[in-house]
């Protein structure tokens, strides 16, 4: 008996530790932890959330030499108030940066369009820097298919 | 001489946003790939872009539209495209730095009615 | 007022014929079964890599390659002078007595009016002037002429193309004939019609001809690249335009 209520006891006290952890964890689906890293690093201590940002990219890509990517972030680019950088990371390259574009109210839309290699499946994410440090992210996961005929 | 494609429109109204479009020619090496002698092909990146808008007017260095810093995982012959809101006639002054010492320049008129 | 009549009809004639014989024809170019997004990269100029090649071969077109020698405008005029050409190679020439794809025929210029030793077959100034041409006949039908040589170098193709070969001991037409349509792993088994060279090809991260692409399923059949001798592929490449015979020219195409 007092080791069923032990148990009872613990298991309560895992499941309201979970529940805490849950509701204190920020409003973004979970990254791989490399790519989180590289998120924090370029929000540099301002809060991330996700949102705001539409990272455009196939999620069945034929051929990781060339592929095409659109980021486009809902920024009205007035001086005011305007996206100052994207990020583009990526989870499985040899290296993970992409690319870092820097924008400005002169551009009208906040949007930039690109192509990229992809050496395998993986999870990319697009940061978005607003003009007052806040960051907006959207992550997406890409499948990459391999020639079956290959040259070398 | 690089070869570039720049695809602006040469005439906008005041206040339309433009799409502005380049392609320019560069292997983008990444140093991780093999020639077929077997040895490594030496890392050979196109690393910044930059687009600035030069004025009539003003003249000068005018102001950074936009700027890209590139890695490995950009596409050979990369591609770039961006907005610009016309206000006001003037130049577009495009450049590219990677490495070995590569640089290059192309500028196009925008004429805003 | 008969007159409109009659275009009206005539129109409607001719556009239930093209409807009737695409719907027949069971050729398709592989830019069908590319992804939307590769499709993009070749439907629009301004974001095809290939035209970085063809701005290229415009400004070769033009110039003379050493002062006091001519440029290739200086005899044929300007590059739109050169439509429809393109979809008429490989061809009998009579001042070699050689079969010649429209590479050579553009070295042989070279070589005999511009006094300039003979470009590589990947030569990027080759393949850049080569893309310039072909593009001039872009959506119009490959037209293979009609020659005894030029017949004879197709019926070699076709025999080389039915036969195995390599450690994996497949033919071209193995795969592109008997398996096309089917799956290899994640790609799709094209019929390999040459509607697009000289191609981007994505693997490639350049421009490349059909010869470097034959050279590639080489290869992949884990064959020697000196199994065909030059005459050979350039048969190869006679048999594949005449299979694609009012097929219309896509240069410059994309490819994966």
């Amino acid at each position: 008996m007092k080791r069923r209520a032990f148990l009872l006891v613990s298991t309560l006290t895992i499941a309201a530790m979970h529940a805490c952890r849950v509701s204190a964890a920020p409003s973004r689906a979970p990254l791989s932890p490399t790519l989180e890293k590289l998120v924090q690093q370029f929000a540099a201590g301002r809060p991330v959330t996700e949102g705001r940002v539409k990272f455009d990219i196939a999620p069945l890509v034929d051929n990781g030499n060339s592929v095409p990517i659109e980021v486009s972030v809902e920024s009205p680019m007035t001086p005011a108030d305007h996206v100052v950088a994207i990020a583009v990371f990526n989870e499985k390259n040899p290296q993970n940066d992409v690319a870092v574009f820097t924008l400005s109210p002169a551009m009208g839309r906040a949007r930039v369009a690109t192509r990229m290699r992809l050496a395998i499946s993986q999870q990319l994410v697009a940061v978005a820097k607003m003009h007052d440090g806040q960051c907006f992210t959207h992550t997406v996961d890409v499948l990459v298919t391999l020639a079956s005929c290959l040259e070398d | 001489m690089a070869r570039t494609l720049i695809t602006v429109p040469s005439s906008a109204r005041r206040g339309e946003i433009i799409e502005v479009r380049v392609l320019i020619q560069h292997p983008m090496e990444t140093g991780y790939r093999r020639s077929s002698e077997g040895s490594i092909l030496p890392r050979n990146l196109l690393r910044r872009y930059t687009a600035r808008f030069v004025a009539a007017d003003a003249g000068g260095a005018g102001e950074l539209v936009f700027a890209a810093d590139l890695h490995a995982a950009i596409a050979a012959n990369p591609y770039l495209s961006f907005n610009y809101r016309a206000t006001t006639t003037g130049k577009f002054v495009f450049a590219w730095e990677g490495d070995e010492g590569f640089s290059h320049r192309e500028e196009t008129v925008l004429r805003v009615v | 007022m008969t007159n409109y009549l009659l275009t009206l009809v005539l129109a409607l004639v001719l556009a239930l014929w093209s409807l009737h014989t695409s719907a027949q024809d069971p050729r398709r170019s592989s830019f069908d079964a590319m992804s939307p997004a590769t499709q993009a990269l070749q439907r629009d100029d301004s974001q095809n890599p290939a035209m970085l090649w063809v701005k290229e071969g415009e400004a070769l077109w033009s110039r003379a390659p050493v002062s006091g020698t001519k440029s290739c405008a200086d005899c044929h005029g300007g590059l739109s002078r050169m439509r429809g050409v393109a979809t008429r190679y490989p061809a009998y020439d009579t001042s070699s007595s050689r079969v010649l794809n429209l590479g050579a025929r553009i070295n042989l210029c070279r070589t005999n009016h511009q006094g300039q030793p003979a470009w590589r077959t990947e030569d990027s100034a080759r393949l850049s002037v080569e893309a310039a041409i072909a593009l001039q006949s872009r959506g119009l039908p490959i037209t293979p002429p009609a020659h005894p040589a030029l017949k004879a170098a197709q019926q070699r193709g076709a025999t080389l193309f039915a036969s195995r070969i390599g450690q994996v001991d497949l033919s071209c037409a193995d795969c592109h004939t008997t398996l096309a349509g089917k799956r290899l792993g994640g790609a799709k088994l094209p019929q390999a019609h040459p509607t697009g060279y000289p191609i981007y090809r994505l693997e490639w991260q350049s421009l490349g001809s059909l010869n470097r692409r034959l050279r590639s399923c080489l290869s992949a059949v884990r064959a020697d690249a000196s199994s065909f001798s030059d005459e050979e592929f350039v048969a190869i490449e006679a048999y594949l335009m005449q299979r694609a015979n009012g097929m219309p020219l896509e240069t410059p195409g994309v490819r994966p």
